[in-house]
């Protein structure tokens, strides 16, 4: 029994590959977190290397949106630690971690659904990049809201609104980025539109951690994967060694 | 109507104001999510500190000077401040809460004002351009009426060029949206939320400085306040968020108010009713205002805990309170008694909350006015001496409260709180002021045999105690568990079927009935009651001592009742004593602000840490006497000391965690299984089914 983690002995916690222990950027050490009294992370630990791209993986309520709101300060974690570059973040704020060009898109749509496009983009200005900047470069991606830069961001179609998401992403020059479920409700080309421009950032140098449901299109993406389950990661790898074991996760066959 | 063009500019130049007022209030609703009651007494104490800087008889310092002085230094440092100390303490609390602490904040700038700051006396609010007028179609129209409007249409222009044209304003408007997305932009919503709280108090005070001279030749601290809480109404046609629609309702109440003047007619009976339209418009919007969304709110963890009564532990407080009252009545004089008598009906008035604000969580800022209206019934309908008449009373003041709430129970919190404030600023206004209602004092006799201070002091705390047994029995019946389910989930609550429109009335009309007991009471305890004794501004401290004895129990409205009753009494005691006496006097402002540190009321917070400490002692005796027997094993046995080894090097389970969480609010652990499998002496090898079959 491992002595540090007596009440884990029944855990199925995966062991970290060591090339993902190397120079990581952003680090989760046994970190649990809970909703009130219920305890939704029992103990993750995981690590995305510097310059690459890790997929987490799992079914719902696995705890994939909870690690990456503990990841970006918006939620403090009940015990564990979380560090950013190997510097212990507990207790820093949210927009603290913006600033340091930690770039976080929530679950959902990441935009503001009443101020218009440009008005959303005028926001990532806190970032510490000019307005005409960030819009030349979202615009160059995504020539579709340049049209659109006067329409309230609620109005748009799904896509849209998650391409204005992803804008923040873009052009606020990121040191980490998270991603939580960027595919939700959208249509395969749609989606595979936007993570041509995940891998266009990563190849840019940025760490991403990218939150999935459905794995196909972003297994193509990631140097690494992790599946999640019952608040634990229950296994770390390459991404076509995982791809079966993903299969057997959602079919509850574990 | 010839000088009609006359009354539209002056009504348009009023109106001004009010938008200007109602904008600032929905600047800081948006960005903060706090309605702030203060608004009005903000702009009040703006225009004094105003009056005080620039007045010969003050500093004298030159009129434009003192403007900037208070709207761009004083105003927005105390706006901020009061975001910063008071009001960012308030996330994750009740609606109550909210509102409750922004009333302390109210009645507080008010006392300070009057009792501490600037006690009455005759200041005279000057005009800008004060010798400039105009008659226009046979109206005088001033410079400072046209002032007023060139200010309003500065304002707005403004406000849009900040919100639509700066970072900040965009931050402001995204934090409507989603605050936390704001943050994760890197935006700071507390800054934003301390901006906009400067910006709102900037606006209260340009609105209060330029409406003192119109509403009064002399500054006076209550028509102030009320005259930019009436903004309140342009801003709930606003619906609290258009700043568009309020500016548009702030001029319609301004035309209406001034309308009135030339198409109502001129009798005695309605000579209140002019300043009385913008409360009259304010219910007809909230009469029509389209239904609010009920918010689901996903498992908001509120600070706040609800204890209830017991009928025994009300029929004790009963006996014990009685037994003391008498103690007391016999031991001293006979202004102490009258205190004291005081101090119980203020008890039986807080009471009237219980239900309402305790149960439903819904607010009224008006049950002194009930009481008003229960001591004129049993005064004049009957003879008050006739018992019957307390029932009569209780009757038509919860029909009349029934009558109020009707519009504004449809909608959420803030509009029933307002709807009864509206209320009750009109029946002061109206009603109470007439002739046969309250206006030239009643005399109330009281039962008979009661006729004696001491014994009348005794029936009033046997009343407080029946009330109260009253209360608690609603509560125990399915009724209060209806009230108790609307509170936790209105959502739920409406998927369910259950009538929440019904289910407020009722509260609100039982609120309203033990409201007119109260005011009967009051009335038979002095030797006559006027309008004066029913204004809005006294219902104000009931709900914050009420709140801040704890409201969900009848012993937090004994506790704050007493308190209330005992704050002027010490200040009379202490008159001698320097800062001491201003202290009490604010006891009530104060304590109810405080609250956004400790939402669950004083009795609670008292009871609760005895019932904790007692439940602990007990748990851990028996807890001890468990381990002991243990060996003989009689069932699940949880483990005496925390977290420890039993001696014989077995695992035990903290004592102090209930057993039945386990596994919901902490993970049941290796550690736990193995206590327990001892416990009841289990083998692993008994478990391990595979193993056997
Ligand atoms: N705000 C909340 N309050 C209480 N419980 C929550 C809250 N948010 C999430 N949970 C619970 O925490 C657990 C993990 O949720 P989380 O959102 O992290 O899962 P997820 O892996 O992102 O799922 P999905 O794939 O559906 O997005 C779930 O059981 C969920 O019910
Ligand atoms: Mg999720």
């Amino acid at each position: 029994m491992d002595p540090r983690q007596p009440s884990e002995a029944n855990a199925r916690a995966a062991a970290m590959p060591p090339e993902l222990m190397q120079d990581p950027l952003l680090e989760l050490e046994a970190v649990t977190a809970a909703y009130g009294r219920i305890q939704v992370l029992n103990g993750v630990d995981l690590a995305v290397p510097a310059g690459t791209v890790l997929a987490l993986l799992g079914p719902n309520g696995g705890g994939k949106s909870t690690t990456l709101k503990v990841a970006s300060c918006q939620m403090e974690p009940t015990s564990g630690r979380v560090k950013i570059a190997g510097r212990t973040v507990n207790g820093a704020t949210s927009e603290q971690l913006a600033e340091l060009g930690v770039c976080t898109i929530p679950e959902g749509r990441g935009i503001f659904a009443n101020l218009t496009v440009r008005e959303n983009l005028e926001l990532a200005t806190y970032t510490g990049k000019s307005l005409s900047a960030i819009e030349d470069r979202t615009y160059s991606f995504f020539p579709r809201l340049a049209e659109r830069r006067h329409q309230l961001a609620g109005t748009m179609s799904g896509g849209e609104q998650q391409m204005l998401s992803m804008s923040r992403a873009l052009s606020s020059d990121p040191v980490l980025l998270m991603l939580d479920e960027l595919s939700m409700g959208l249509a395969p080309l749609v989606v595979e539109e936007l993570y041509a421009v995940v891998s266009q950032v990563a190849g840019e140098g940025v760490s991403i951690l990218v939150v999935e449901q459905f794995a196909r299109t972003v297994l193509g993406v990631a140097d690494w994967a992790a599946i999640m389950l019952g608040g634990r990661i229950t296994r770390v790898g390459p991404p076509g060694e995982l791809e079966q074991e993903l299969t057997a996760a959602y079919l509850g066959d574990r | 109507m010839e000088n009609l063009s006359g009354f539209l500019i002056l009504g348009i130049a009023t109106g001004s104001l009010y938008a200007i007022a109602a904008s600032g209030l929905v600047v800081t609703y948006t960005t903060s999510g706090i309605f702030n009651f203060a608004h009005g007494a903000t702009g009040m104490v703006m225009a004094y500190i105003y009056w005080q800087i620039t007045d010969p008889e003050g500093w004298g310092v030159h009129p434009i000077l003192g403007l900037v002085v208070v709207l761009f230094i004083v105003a927005p440092l105390f706006g901020a401040l009061v975001e910063r100390v008071i009001m960012r303490g308030l996330q994750d609390t009740s609606l109550v809460t909210k509102l409750v602490v922004t009333i302390g904040l109210m009645v507080g700038l008010r006392e300070l004002v009057n009792q501490v700051l600037w006690p009455p006396a005759v200041r005279p609010a000057a005009k800008f351009f004060p010798g400039d007028r105009w008659t226009l179609s046979g109206v005088s129209v001033t410079a400072h009426d046209l002032i007023g409007i060139a200010v309003a249409i500065l304002v707005a222009a403004g406000l849009y060029l900040l919100l639509y044209k700066t970072r900040i304003g965009v931050s402001m408007r995204a934090v409507v949206d989603d605050r936390e997305l704001v943050r994760l932009n890197g935006g700071r919503p507390n800054r934003l939320s301390m901006f906009s709280w400067g910006l709102g108090a900037s606006l209260a005070a340009l609105a209060g400085i330029l409406a003192a001279p119109i509403v009064q030749s002399t500054l006076q601290v209550d028509p102030l306040t009320i005259f930019v809480i009436n903004a309140y109404a342009a801003a709930v046609i606003g619906r609290l968020q258009s700043l568009p629609w309020t500016f548009a309702g702030g001029i319609i109440i301004g035309v209406a108010q001034n309308l009135a003047v030339v198409y109502l007619p001129q009798t005695e009976a309605l000579t209140g009713l002019r300043p009385s339209v913008p409360t009259i418009l304010l219910f007809i919007t909230l009469l029509v205002l389209p239904q609010t969304r009920l918010r689901t709110h996903s498992l908001q963890r509120l600070r706040e805990s609800v204890p209830h009564s017991t009928l025994q532990g009300t029929l004790l407080m009963t006996a014990v309170l009685m037994a003391a009252v008498a103690l007391v009545a016999q031991v001293s004089d006979a202004r102490m008694v009258l205190d004291l008598s005081r101090a119980l009906v203020l008890c039986i008035m807080i009471l009237s909350l219980v239900p309402l604000t305790g149960f439903a969580g819904q607010i009224s800022l008006a049950q002194w006015t009930f009481g008003g209206i229960g001591v004129w019934v049993a005064a004049t309908w009957i003879s008050s001496s006739n018992p019957l008449s307390l029932v009569l009373a209780a009757l038509v003041a919860g029909a009349v409260g029934a009558v109020v709430a009707l519009p504004a129970l449809r909608l959420q919190g803030i509009y029933l709180a307002l709807a009864t404030m509206a209320f009750a600023v009109l029946m002061d206004n109206l009603v109470f002021k007439q002739e046969w209602m309250l206006g030239s004092s009643i005399v109330v006799d009281r039962l008979p045999g009661l006729e004696n201070d001491k014994v009348f002091a005794i029936f009033l705390a046997l009343m407080f105690g029946l009330l109260a047994l009253f209360v608690v029995w609603l509560r125990r019946g399915p009724f209060g568990r209806r009230l108790q389910a609307m509170k936790d989930s209105p959502a739920a609550c409406a998927t369910l079927g259950l009538d929440l429109t019904r289910t407020k009335l009722e509260a609100f009309a039982i609120s309203a009935a033990i409201a007119g007991i109260g005011g009967v009471m009051l009335g038979m305890l002095k030797p006559s009651v006027g309008p004066n004794d029913f204004l809005m501004f006294n219902s104000l401290p009931l709900l914050l001592m009420g709140v801040v004895g704890g409201i969900t129990a009848v012993g937090g409205a004994l506790f704050g009742g007493l308190l209330l009753g005992a704050f002027p009494v010490l200040a009379r005691v202490l008159a001698d004593v320097p800062v001491l006496p201003e202290l009490f006097l604010l006891g009530p402002a104060l304590a109810g602000i405080s609250l956004g540190r400790n939402p669950n009321g004083a009795v609670n917070e008292i009871t609760r840490s005895f019932r904790d400490r007692n439940e602990a002692r007990r748990r851990r005796k028996e807890l001890r006497e468990v381990a002991d027997v243990r060996p003989e094993g009689d069932g699940v046995a949880i483990g005496p000391e925390a977290p420890a080894h039993a001696g014989d090097g077995r695992v035990l389970i903290d004592p102090l965690d209930e057993p039945e969480w386990l596994g919901i609010d902490r993970p049941f652990t290796q550690r736990e299984v193995q206590a327990l499998n001892e416990a009841l002496d289990l083998k692993e090898s008994d478990l391990d089914v595979t193993a056997r079959s």
